[in-house]
């Protein structure tokens, strides 16, 4: 093969500016090195990239990739495959493995193991509290100051439920430059719950779990941070009240971020009458209504990402009885398409908006230069970037997932927008929408075309 | 009443099916009935046919009731409960579900804590599913033998005024009736406090009080439900002393009726709480038809179920 890439005829959106119109992408030693109309080829290996748009590769704020301790249901390996073919450069993952990631070895392994896959970079986000107890805090300091820089922390699906802990964690994070993302939830209000709380929970004799729960967290973390000065990001929102709370706090200036996940924007609980548990998830899919205000929120800016809550588990976790089934959904190989089902079809966002939401404002939020890491298609940038096709329709098959578990709600679904290629590093990880690269753990490719760090600020904030 | 892509007949759940299946099964259920009362009380209807007893919730009287139905059916029966299939050891219910399909049973009745698990159930056998009950969601048949009750009674479903009082946020036998009760024509109410009470039930197409006294100078049927104990501990209300001056059909509140309506309770009665035991006496026979009801109407839905093409 050819040294380089030469991305032909693509729609280039890259941050600031957003859409760029036609333009080819020369991509040599792992960085950009020119982009620009007309560009010849000179022996690089050439993708005709007519009809598509080119983007920086996406950032995923929020997935479990389940290693160390639930390697059945996912690994890094299987994780950063199934990322790389959903089109993702940059994959953060959350702390609630075995043992949890609440100190720098563990989040060193984590970093280390994605490295050595080489098909997108593996963030884990640390705990805030060591063992996700929420009693004592994790060494914050330490995890930042590691190899891998952690630089959020999440107790996860188990919420610091003791305020004055939470208040000091966000103290503390302030000193340490750290941001916390919280999943929002009042556990004595929705414990035992198997759904959103509402005419369906009645009709099918389930457990609600109401909006409630979540507003009650969200204020209280809003509260909280307003108090400490805290940069807070709210994890998976799933109410109109809690939309609308955090619009509230924004309006007042509070640095919080937020982020909604494609199944949250895309279903409601109506579609449970089937007691299909792969619809099963925490928070729940919430009501018509609900959906309607998560739409508004991403329309009008308040809702600043997109991430997708990847939550893969094993077939016998959730061909169980409804109450027994674990809560989850996998979502990095569908993601993109649903962004472009949903949103862009249904005219919510522009294009621009959406690539924003799944790439610089994510990594704008994280702080991604400390990885040396940018979201944008710009010479001496280290090229990564995503190249796919928002006409082509395709149907979901969970059998074709590269992740290790076929949880999703979508089995069977046409969607629209179909990851192309993703180029990481450098390099070609997704051809034509499959892994190009050699069988897992056999090359050392990744590591030797590490770009060197090109300096300047942050990628911008799109639209 | 509902059909999978293999032509095996389902009874998953009242919302399911429609007004002539409930009527037309409440008909056949009275010539069943008869069978009951013969010396002999066996058909050969269901002769050769096997069906599967899947308990995995405690119960005694919907058991016994499906058990003595399929008998009387000539069916042959097989029992697996809770405390002594291998469930208890942590097999899957998909897993059991192959095991009865590999033993080639004819239908399943099953119970369960789980609501939706007989739904579920239907996508791993290959065979009839019937629902005895499964968690908070549906306790088909017992809707059923309840309105072949109130229409042996009283002559007339339609138009029909019928309270419902008590724990209606946990009863099964609640959102079934409610259900069949709408198909039917009849009028339904809910006496409960809020607490009792699930979120937007009034979407189900029934009224809402939170006063037994009035409840009683409106309904021709009272049907009151089974209170725990553990709701106390739960916060839906004070203690059982307040739940039985609120709403306890109490010796005073009956006798101050003017005209008696047909007092109703899927059993067990915890006499002095929801029923003053003088009360239960006096109503005693209605409830006890309850269960004879009960055979009649589940030997009718065995037989709608597997009767039609082997006979």
């Amino acid at each position: 093969m050819a040294e380089g890439i030469l991305v032909k005829g693509g729609r280039i959106i890259s941050f600031p500016g957003g859409l760029r119109g036609e333009a080819d992408v020369l991509v040599r030693e792992g960085v950009i090195s020119r982009v620009e109309r007309g560009i010849m080829p000179g022996g690089e290996e050439v993708i005709d990239a007519s009809g598509c748009l080119v983007t920086p590769g996406l950032v995923d704020l929020h997935a479990h990739l389940r290693e160390p301790g639930m390697e059945y249901k996912e690994d890094v390996a299987s994780g950063s495959r199934a990322a790389a073919c959903g089109g993702y450069s940059a994959v953060f993952c959350m702390p609630n493995t075995e043992p949890a990631i609440d100190n720098s070895s563990v989040a060193e392994y984590v970093f280390d193991r994605g490295e050595d896959e080489g098909l997108c970079m593996v963030l884990p986000h640390g705990a805030i509290t060591q063992g996700r107890r929420g009693e004592a805090l994790a060494p914050m300091g330490e995890m930042g100051s590691c190899r891998a820089h952690v630089m959020g922390f999440s107790d996860d699906g188990n919420p610091v439920v003791d305020s004055e802990i939470m208040r000091r964690a966000m103290e503390y994070s302030r000193s340490m430059g750290a941001l916390i993302m919280s999943h929002c939830e009042e556990k004595s209000l929705s414990e035992g719950g198997q759904m959103n709380e509402g005419y369906y929970s009645t009709f099918l004799g389930l457990r609600g779990m109401p909006a409630e729960s979540e507003m009650i967290g969200v204020y209280r973390d809003l509260c909280l941070a307003e108090k400490t000065g805290a940069r807070l990001h709210l994890a998976h929102l799933s109410t109109a009240g809690s939309v609308e709370l955090v619009r509230t706090f924004k309006r007042r200036g509070i640095p919080v971020t937020c982020e909604v996940t494609p199944h949250h924007f895309s279903l409601n609980d109506s579609e449970l009458l089937t007691y299909d548990t792969s619809l099963k998830m925490n928070p729940p899919l919430r009501s018509a209504a609900d959906v309607e205000a998560l739409l508004e929120g991403l329309a009008d800016g308040t809702i600043d990402s997109i991430a997708t809550d990847h939550a893969p588990h094993a077939s016998h976790e959730k061909e169980t009885e409804f109450d027994q089934a674990e809560f989850g959904v996998v979502g990095l190989e569908t993601c993109l398409a649903l962004v472009v089902t949903k949103l862009l079809e249904t005219g919510v966002l522009s294009i621009e908006d959406a690539v924003a939401k799944l790439t610089a404002v994510p990594a704008r939020i994280m702080e991604m230069e400390r990885w040396d890491y940018r979201a944008r298609l710009q010479e001496d940038d280290p090229a990564n970037l995503v190249v796919f096709n928002p006409e082509i329709e395709w149907t979901v098959d969970p059998n074709a997932f590269k992740s290790r578990s076929r949880n999703t709600p979508f089995a069977g679904l046409k969607v629209r927008g179909k990851v192309l290629h993703t180029v990481f590093r450098g390099r070609m990880v997704v051809r034509d929408g499959d892994l190009a690269v050699r069988p897992p753990g056999t090359s050392e490719v990744a590591r030797n075309v590490m770009p060197t760090a090109a300096s300047g600020r942050g990628a911008g904030e799109g639209g | 009443m509902s059909e999978d892509g293999n032509g095996h007949r389902h009874l998953l759940s009242i919302a399911d099916v429609d007004r002539d299946f409930i009527i037309s099964l409440l008909d056949s259920a009275r010539s069943f009935a008869e069978v009951s009362t013969r010396p002999i009380k066996k058909v050969p209807a269901l002769r050769g046919r096997t069906i599967a007893n899947l308990f995995l919730e405690p119960s005694t009287r919907t058991r016994i009731s499906f058990e003595l139905a399929a008998k009387r059916l000539s069916a042959d029966v097989i029992s697996f409960s809770g405390s002594t299939s291998s469930i208890s050891k942590g097999e899957s219910l998909k897993d059991t579900a192959k095991t009865l399909v590999a033993m080639g049973v004819d239908a399943v009745v099953i119970r369960h804590s789980s609501a939706g698990s007989p739904k579920m159930l239907t996508g791993w056998v290959d065979c009839s599913v019937v629902n005895a009950g499964d968690g908070m969601h549906e306790h088909p048949t017992q809707a059923l033998l309840d309105l072949f009750t109130m229409r042996e009674r009283l002559g007339y479903l339609e138009g029909l005024k019928v309270a419902i009082v008590g724990d209606i946020d946990h009863s099964r036998v609640a959102r079934s009736n409610i259900h069949a009760l709408n198909k039917v024509g009849a009028e339904v109410l809910l006496v409960a406090p809020r607490s009792l009470l699930p979120q937007r039930i009034e979407g189900m197409g029934v009224d809402i009080t939170g006063s037994l006294d009035e409840a009683l100078g409106w309904c021709d049927v009272l049907y009151l439900l089974r209170i725990q104990l553990e709701r106390v501990e739960e916060s839906r209300f004070p203690s059982l002393r307040e739940y039985t001056l609120q709403y306890g059909l109490t010796q005073t509140r009956w006798s101050n009726l003017k005209r008696k309506p047909l007092v109703m309770h899927p059993g067990p009665m915890n006499r002095g709480v929801e029923i003053e035991s003088s009360v239960a006496d006096e109503v005693e026979s209605v409830i006890t038809g309850q269960v004879t009801a009960g055979v009649a109407v589940r030997m009718a839905v065995l037989y709608d179920l597997l009767g039609g093409s082997h006979g």
